[in-house]
Order: structure tokens, then sequence, then C-alpha cells
């Protein structure tokens, strides 16, 4: 009886999640914005700006000349009696001067936006704020994010809560193939690979679910990397900090050898208590890279096997 | 004895590939009966096989590209169809078998499409232009088409045979070490990666020599056609870059074959390593691919135009610091692996100064075409749709220069529309332009122009209705290689796209279509002067299809000017002079010496992707002894006599008498 009713509930639970589901995604088609042009944080908000300007600089010189090809070669149509003959036009130093100075002072342009930005925007470089930033390291694994918290001691798989209006910093590395680490909305990506650690610094401005994903090919579960972003104002991060410390098994050197292993579409869950040497161990190798595909004894075994 | 090869190999329990296999494999069995019942092998055999002929090598090598590009494709529309299916839903294509086709694809495009493709167009015209009887090495020559042929077919073997890589069509290690990938699919590719490879690598030695070495008396360097120039500076980049790829299979077969720890995750491997050296090689390779491209439009813009290349000694500069601007840019590839502001910064800078000698050339097509009278031909229909792609995707690719753009659009659907973008737009344009152009002079007649500029137009919107939709993608956050996704603002893109591959697929049907219609008509088609276009160049002094010798003379280069007073002098002295004193000419004599050693390299990839020692052994000694056979070999020549090259020369001279009698007029 009691398991009718406990059934029963969460049979509706996940009834109204999924129209909750629903609804949001009919929020997000409405409100249709393409994800890297609707920037959360003021990362993405610079990286806009530069595209906006480098599309529009260069513009200014690729639609005069698209301009001007095609009105040349319509003009000087056969055809066209009107069109001035110059069959021995085949050198000019003026002109020449200038085709090629035209393309260098655009490109010394947006070399100089170039250069500033690379240096404005480097993953790296830690964000102006008057609060420390929230420190998360990331661990991609075959296939799928896990996300630690090192101060608050707890930790999250396929799911990544923030607090918004804060600066998260993130340490990346892998447990076995390359992945990229990307929250569109958030702006910059970054590579993770195994035996080393990244840095990326990321801030969303205003609470909202964004979507993360894994844009950097990693195997046949490739598809199912993605997980959703959650910002949330600073008090309900705590909350959420607090609520996961009290549930849920715990991080160690065991339970990570066995979440390393290659698995598809795993539904998030959370990790009350962490390992705090867990990422260093994983950077530094003392825990092994992640297995590989488990059984093979022919290619043509191991298709049938992973299906 | 079979070393891994088991029955398990043959994927019986998969439909799509297995049918696909039995049906072309059926197709080619038919056609293979229907050759040898028609008698015609010992033709096939003496006259194209066994030919060192650059024009017949340069033939086959675009027959391969063609049938190349039809199985790539084929695996393009399957990724479409399976990206517009699979939309919160798993589609028709599993994640194994969808991996390994776009893996593939993107291996075959480049590898067995696109370069086919120009090095095909390079033989049939460089020595041509050059005033020349062969390349360097004609035997040589015939070994790299044979080589590359073998690649093309272990890569389509492993459609039955095994798998193919499900790594991408770069194979990043980790993922393309034994750990992660554990099959032969990456032995597949790397092997036949390394066999053409190695084709690829003698045919820029070739052509190197044949351009720096090889000239008609007068032709120097600052009189050669801009196609010569960008030949030479694309096998420039093939000597320089071919090596390093072949270095870095080379280390990642260690790891996978000997347990080395070149990239591995353990032991000190150093998976940037392979990123860096790939692309070390991999950047310059789009050069390899565009720079001969460029060539083609250069003399197609020209020739229909009625006017001289504007800028020639501008274009000259442009193409040789393109070639070696093409060997400091290659970290644009990898902003994304946290190199740091400055490292960025210097190969986002250096990137962008590409753009400069590309905008050149664009300006000087557009002042060659400014005074002239351009004839809509679809050679010229192609390079006004490349100037105008091209320029775009150009955009596209200094804006992916900007690193903190790149942050946002890396490995998305942007970089893949960008990629499309120069490479349908400009190398794949430029190779159906070149072939348009020189197809009468390989073939003795032209192509229908209805059917080509119905192909042009399938192509060129069908590339904007598949690759524009890929842009706006890329601004939405999709990524590349995606199985299936859940996000629903993508899903009316990725329709539309898959129209957009629907009519690049008519495009592709209208040029099969153009070639049988163009053999059937082809005494109406049929170019009597050998000069169906009024060109600029050597190429067309001679008939069409030339004779095996080219030139019955070399022709003598005096003029100090541009190509068109070159021709005018050529056609004059060809056909007002004195009819010159004919000599014997000595041309090399075929070989079987490609065939067979390609023959045995097939045998030999297979065994050692299978771990068969013993066959590798001995098609290893079967390939040694083919060469020994060929060092020690008592003939090397045969010999045309005189009698022959004036009876074969004096029809053409007739006919381009003929021809120049009604055109004096017009001049």
């Amino acid at each position: 009886m009691n398991q009718g009713v406990s059934s029963l509930c969460s049979r509706s639970v996940v009834a109204l999640t999924a129209r909750c589901g629903v609804l949001s995604a009919l929020i997000a088609l409405t409100a249709c914005q393409p994800a890297v042009l609707d920037p959360r944080g003021p990362v993405g908000e610079a990286q806009k700006t530069i595209l906006i300007d480098s599309l529009a600089i260069m513009l200014a010189i690729v639609i005069p000349t698209l301009v001007a090809t095609l009105g040349c070669a319509w003009w000087y149509r056969r055809s066209n009696t009107r069109a001035r003959h110059l069959p021995d036009f085949t050198y000019s130093g003026q002109l020449e001067m200038i085709v090629w100075a035209i393309p260098l002072l655009t490109i010394m342009l947006l070399g100089g936006v170039a250069w500033i930005s690379s240096h404005d925007l480097d993953p790296a470089r830690p964000l102006p704020s008057k609060d420390p930033p929230l420190e998360v390291q990331v661990v991609s694994l075959d296939w799928k994010w896990l996300f630690i918290y090192p101060r608050q001691h707890v930790a999250s798989v396929n799911h990544l809560v923030i607090p918004a209006g804060l600066p998260v910093h993130f340490s990346l590395t892998s447990a076995s193939v390359m992945n990229a680490f990307f929250i569109p909305q958030l702006g910059s990506m970054i590579y993770t690979m195994n035996g080393m650690a990244t840095q990326l610094n990321l801030h969303a401005d205003e609470p909202g679910v964004f979507l993360g994903l894994s844009t950097n090919y990693s195997g046949d579960g490739f598809a199912d990397m993605h997980f959703d972003t959650e910002a949330l104002p600073m008090d309900r991060f705590s909350a959420w900090v607090d609520a996961t410390r009290g549930t849920g098994p715990t991080l160690t050197s065991q339970s990570y050898t066995e979440l390393a292993k290659q698995s598809l579409g795993v539904a998030p869950f959370t990790y009350r208590d962490v390992d705090p040497d867990l990422f260093k161990n994983i950077v530094t190798q003392a825990l092994p890279p992640g297995p590989g595909p488990v059984e093979e004894t022919s290619p043509g075994a191991s298709k049938r096997a992973e299906k | 004895m079979l070393g891994k090869l088991t029955w398990a190999a043959i994927p019986i329990d998969q439909p799509i590939p297995l049918f696909a296999a039995g049906f072309v494999g059926f197709i080619i069995f038919c056609v293979l009966v229907y050759i040898t019942l028609k008698g015609w092998v010992p033709y096939l055999w003496r006259e194209w096989i066994t030919s060192v002929d650059h024009k017949r090598i340069g033939v086959m090598y675009v027959f391969l590209a063609g049938v190349m590009l039809i199985r790539g494709f084929s695996d393009a529309i399957m990724m479409r169809s399976q990206q517009a299916l699979a939309f919160q839903a798993p589609g028709y294509l599993p994640p194994d078998h969808y991996d390994q086709i776009f893996s593939a694809h993107g291996t075959l495009m480049i590898f067995f499409v696109a370069m086919p493709f120009v090095i095909g167009l390079m033989n049939v015209v460089v020595p041509l232009q050059l005033g020349v009887r062969d390349v360097a090495f004609p035997t040589l020559n015939s070994v790299s088409f044979w080589l590359t042929a073998t690649g093309a077919l272990l890569v389509n073997v492993s459609l039955v045979v095994g798998e193919f890589a499900r790594t991408g069509w770069l194979a990043y290690p980790p993922l393309s070490e034994l750990t992660y990938s554990p099959g032969v699919g990456v032995d597949y590719y790397l092997w036949s990666l390394q066999i053409s490879g190695v084709g690829t690598l003698l045919t820029g030695v070739n052509f190197v020599t044949t351009i720096l070495k090889l000239h008609a008396p007068g032709m120097t360097y600052m009189r050669m056609p801009m196609f010569c120039w960008t030949a030479l500076a694309s096998c420039l980049l093939i000597v320089a870059a071919f090596p390093i790829l072949t270095a870095t299979f080379a280390m990642l077969l260690l790891d996978r074959y000997l347990g080395f720890h070149f990239f591995t995750n353990e032991a000190g491997g150093n998976v940037m390593m392979y990123v860096n050296l790939i692309w070390a090689w991999g950047h310059p390779e789009v050069y390899i691919l565009i720079l001969p491209a460029f060539g083609v439009f250069s003399e197609v813009v020209s020739t229909f135009s009625g006017k001289p290349l504007f800028g020639y000694r501008s274009m000259v500069a442009a193409t040789l610091v393109i070639c070696i601007l093409a060997f400091m840019v290659w970290l644009h590839h990898f902003f994304t692996m946290g190199a740091g502001a400055d490292v960025n910064a210097v190969f986002g800078v250096t990137t962008m100064i590409i753009a400069v000698p590309t905008g050149v050339k664009v300006f000087s097509w557009l002042f060659t075409m400014y005074g002239g009278r351009i004839v809509y031909s679809s050679p010229m229909l192609w390079s006004l749709g490349f100037i105008v792609t091209f320029v775009l995707g150009g955009m596209t690719g200094v804006l992916l220069a900007v690193p903190p753009a790149d942050f946002v659009l890396h490995n998305s659907l942007f970089l893949v529309a960008h990629f499309h973008n120069v490479i349908i737009g400009g190398v794949l344009f430029g190779a159906f332009a070149g072939y348009t152009y020189w197809f009468p002079k390989a073939f003795g007649f032209r192509l229908h122009e209805g059917l080509g500029k119905a192909a042009f137009w399938c192509w060129f919107i069908g590339f904007y209705l598949a690759f524009m939709p890929l842009y706006v993608l890329g601004f939405e956050g999709m990524t590349r290689r995606m199985q299936h996704y859940d996000v629903p603002a993508w899903h009316p893109w990725l329709l539309i796209a898959a129209l957009g591959a629907a009519v690049i697929l008519a495009g592709i049907v209208l040029q099969i279509a153009q070639v049988v219609v163009s053999f059937r008509h082809r005494e109406q088609l049929r170019d009597v002067t050998g000069d169906p276009w009024n060109g600029h160049s050597l190429e067309w002094a001679t008939a069409s299809p030339p004779p095996p010798f080219n030139f019955a003379v070399l022709p003598r280069i005096t003029e100090d000017d541009t190509y068109w007073g070159m021709k005018q002098r050529v056609l004059r002295q060809t056909d007002t002079g004195e009819e010159p004193r004919y000599e014997d000419i000595e041309l090399p004599r075929n070989s079987p010496t490609g065939f067979i050693c390609a023959f045995f390299a097939t045998f030999m990839g297979f065994a050692l992707i299978w771990h068969i020692w013993w066959l590798v052994a001995a098609a290893f000694v079967g390939a040694f002894v083919t060469f020994v056979v060929f060092a020690w070999r008592d003939r090397t020549e045969d010999r045309i006599p005189a009698d022959e090259v004036a009876r074969i020369d004096r029809a053409n001279r007739a006919a381009r008498r003929a021809a120049l009698a009604q055109m004096q007029p017009a001049q």
C-alpha cells in the first residue's frame, strides 16, 4: 500500500517534471535566439561583441568586392556593346598597390582586435569580482560529466549548478579521451585532456537553465554528453549544496573507478561527499585513465556488444 | 593463419553497409564481366593500366576522384538524413555506424576526392603548359597513381571486412589509441593513408622536378602559366608537409602495434603533440588543395574574358606568400586547447595575414574581367560561383581566426559550414571548372554546355541550402558529429540542410548525364583545332587529344610578353610558318610496375591491418622484386619514327590553319 502511494507520488512528480520540461522547451523555442548571440554572462557578451565587430569590419570590404565582381562580370559580358574593351589592360602599378593595401589595412585593424581580445578574453584570466569565485573541478568521462565542488565537498554528475552573479573558476581534465566543455550562452569553450588541467572562467549574470555540451568528439556516446547548467540565486545555491550534502553516495577512488567505466545516458545524480584529493589524483594519473571498451574479441563482435 | 580476421568481421547484422557493398560489388562485377566479354582487357592493360603517359594518368586520377566523390557523397546524404531524423529520436544509424560514416566522409573527400582531382588536373595540364613531352619521372607517376588507388580501395574494403575508424577524419588520440579503439577501424585509416601518402609524396617530388627542370625552350619561370605556378607551390607544400603526416601516423602505428607511448595517456605520451603535428601537415594540406584551384580560375577567367591575367607578378607573389604562410598558422585549429593569450593571438594574426594574398588574387580576377568580353560558359560560371562563395567562406574563416570568436564557434557546425564553404566553393568548384575547361583537351570533344550549366546551378543553390543553415546552427551552439540531439531549435535548420544535400545530388546526377550525353554526341561536340576556347597557353597549341608525344616539335617561346602574345606567336609559328623538320621521338615505355606494385601494396596493407604477418612479408617481397625487375629493365624507351610524327602532326596543322583563317579577320 505504502509502496503504491509512493510510486503514485513519484509518477505524478515525473509527469509534472515532464510537463515543466515541455513548457520550458516551448518557452525556449518562442524566445528562440541563437544561443551564442543570446549570452547570459559577461564573457559571452564580450564574445558576441567581437563576433559582430569583426563581421562588420570584414563586410565593409567583402560587400563592395562582391558587388564589384558581379557588376564587372555582368557589365563586361560579350553581348554588351556599350562596355569598353581593354584587351591589353593587364598591369597597373597603382592599382596593384591598392589591391595589396586594402586587405593589408583591413587585416591590421582586425589583427588589433584579435590581439587585444585574445588577452582580454583568455579563458584562464580571472574575471573581475569583489567576491572570490566559486571553484568547480570538471572531469569528462566516457560519456558523462563529473562536477566536483572542492570547497563544498559535494559533486554532481551530468548536472552543473552554479550561483548567478558570481564568477566561476573551472579546472578541467579528462578521465580518458579528449572532450571540450562548452556552455554556449555563457561563452568560451575549453578542451579537457587526460593528465593535464585546463582553466576556464565564466560568469552567469542571471538565474536560468543553459545547455552545456561536449564539443570535441569523444566516441560512440558523444551525442549524450550534454548537461543542464542551472544558475541559481546565491541563497538557493547554498540550499542546493546543503540538500546535496544530505543524500546520495560518496565519491571515493573506488566509486570514481566505477564511474569511469563507459556508460551512456546517465541520469543526473549527486555525491554527498568527495575525496578532497580526487581531482588532483585524476590529473596526476595517480588514478589510472578510464578503461575504454571492456569486451573486445574482434571488431565485428565489438559492434554487436555495444548495442 | 589469418591473424585477427574471422567471419565475425563481416557485418552480417548490419543491413545498410552490407546492402550497399553488395550492390556496389554487383555493379563492379557486371562492369568487369562486360569489359571481358567485349575483349577490352588487352586494350585497357596496354593503353591505360600500364600507361606512363601523364595525360592518361591524369584522366585516371580524375576518374578515381569522381567515383570516390559518389562514395563520399552517399556518406554525406546519410549524415544529413540521420540528423534530419534524429531529433529526440535515435534515427536510423546507430552511433558506431554513424561515427564511421563521418570519419570516412572526411577521409575520402580530402584524400581520395580533392587530392586526386587536383593532382589529376596537374597531370593532364602541367607538362602541356610547359611545352614538354612528359613529367620528369613517368613510371614513378604511374606508381603514385596506383598507390593512391590502393588507399582508396582499402578504405572501401573496410565497408565489408571489419570496420572503418570511428574517430573523426584526423583520428585524434587517445581516442584512436588501442585502449579506446581496439578494433581494426583506425588501422584501416592509418594504413590506407600511409600507402596513398607515399603516392602523394612521389607526385610532389615528380612535379617539383618537372616544373623546375623541364621547360620548352624559352619558357622561363616568369612566362609560366599561372596554373603551373600554383601547381609548383602546391607540390612544394606536398614535399614539405606530407613527411610530417607520414611520421605522425608512423608514431601512432608504433603505439598501436608495438606498445609505444608517443600519444597514449600513460607513460609520458602526449596527445597535444599529435594534434600539433597533424595540423602542421593539415593546414598546408588545405593550401595544397586550394592553390591549384586558384590556378584553374586564373586560366579560366583570363580565357573567357578574352584577356591575359591582370597583375601576373602579383599573382605569382601572392601564391608564394601563401605557400610560405601555410606553415605558420596551424595552431588556429586548436585555440581552445588553452595555450594562453600570446600564443593564440600570434597564430590568430598570422592566419589573418593569409587573407591578404588571397584578397589580392580576388582583385586580380576582378581586374582581369574588367575591360574584357566575358563569355558565360560553364567553366566561367563555376569561376564566378567560386569567387562569391569563396569570399564568404574566407570571411567566416577570418572570423574563426579571432581567438575569442573561435572560443564560441570552434568545432560547431559554423566551423563545418566554413570549411565546406571553402572546400566545396573553392577546391571542388575549381576542380569542376578545370574538368570542364580541359575535358576537350583530354578527350577531343567538349562537354554538353546546357547540362553543365544546369549542374552548376544545382551545386550552387544546393550548396547554399545545405550549408547556410549550418552557420545558423553554429550560432545556436550545435556541435559537429552529433548522432542525435534534443534541442528543438536545431531541427528545422537540419531539415533545410538535408534538402540542400538533395539539390546537390541532382547536380551530381546531371554531371553524370552530361558525360553520357556528351559522349553520345561527341561528333557534334568535336574539338577539331585543339583550341576550343581561344585559350592562352601552350596546351591549346597542340591537337585534342594530344598525340602521345604532346608536341611534334617542342614549341619555342621567344615572346617576352604575356601568354596572349605567346599564344599568338605559337599560332603563327605552327600555322603559317614552314613545316618543321620532323625527327624521331623517344617516349618512355609503358610499364606495369605501378600496377603490380600497388597490387602487392594492397595485400600488404590488408595483411598489416589484420595482423596476417606471413602475407605482409610475402607482399613486401613481391613489391620489392617488382622494383628490382624495373630497375634492371633493358629497354626504357619506345621510338616513334619521324614519318609517324609527321603524319599525326600534319592533320592537326591543317585543321588549325583552317581555323586560323576564320579567326584572323576578327582580330
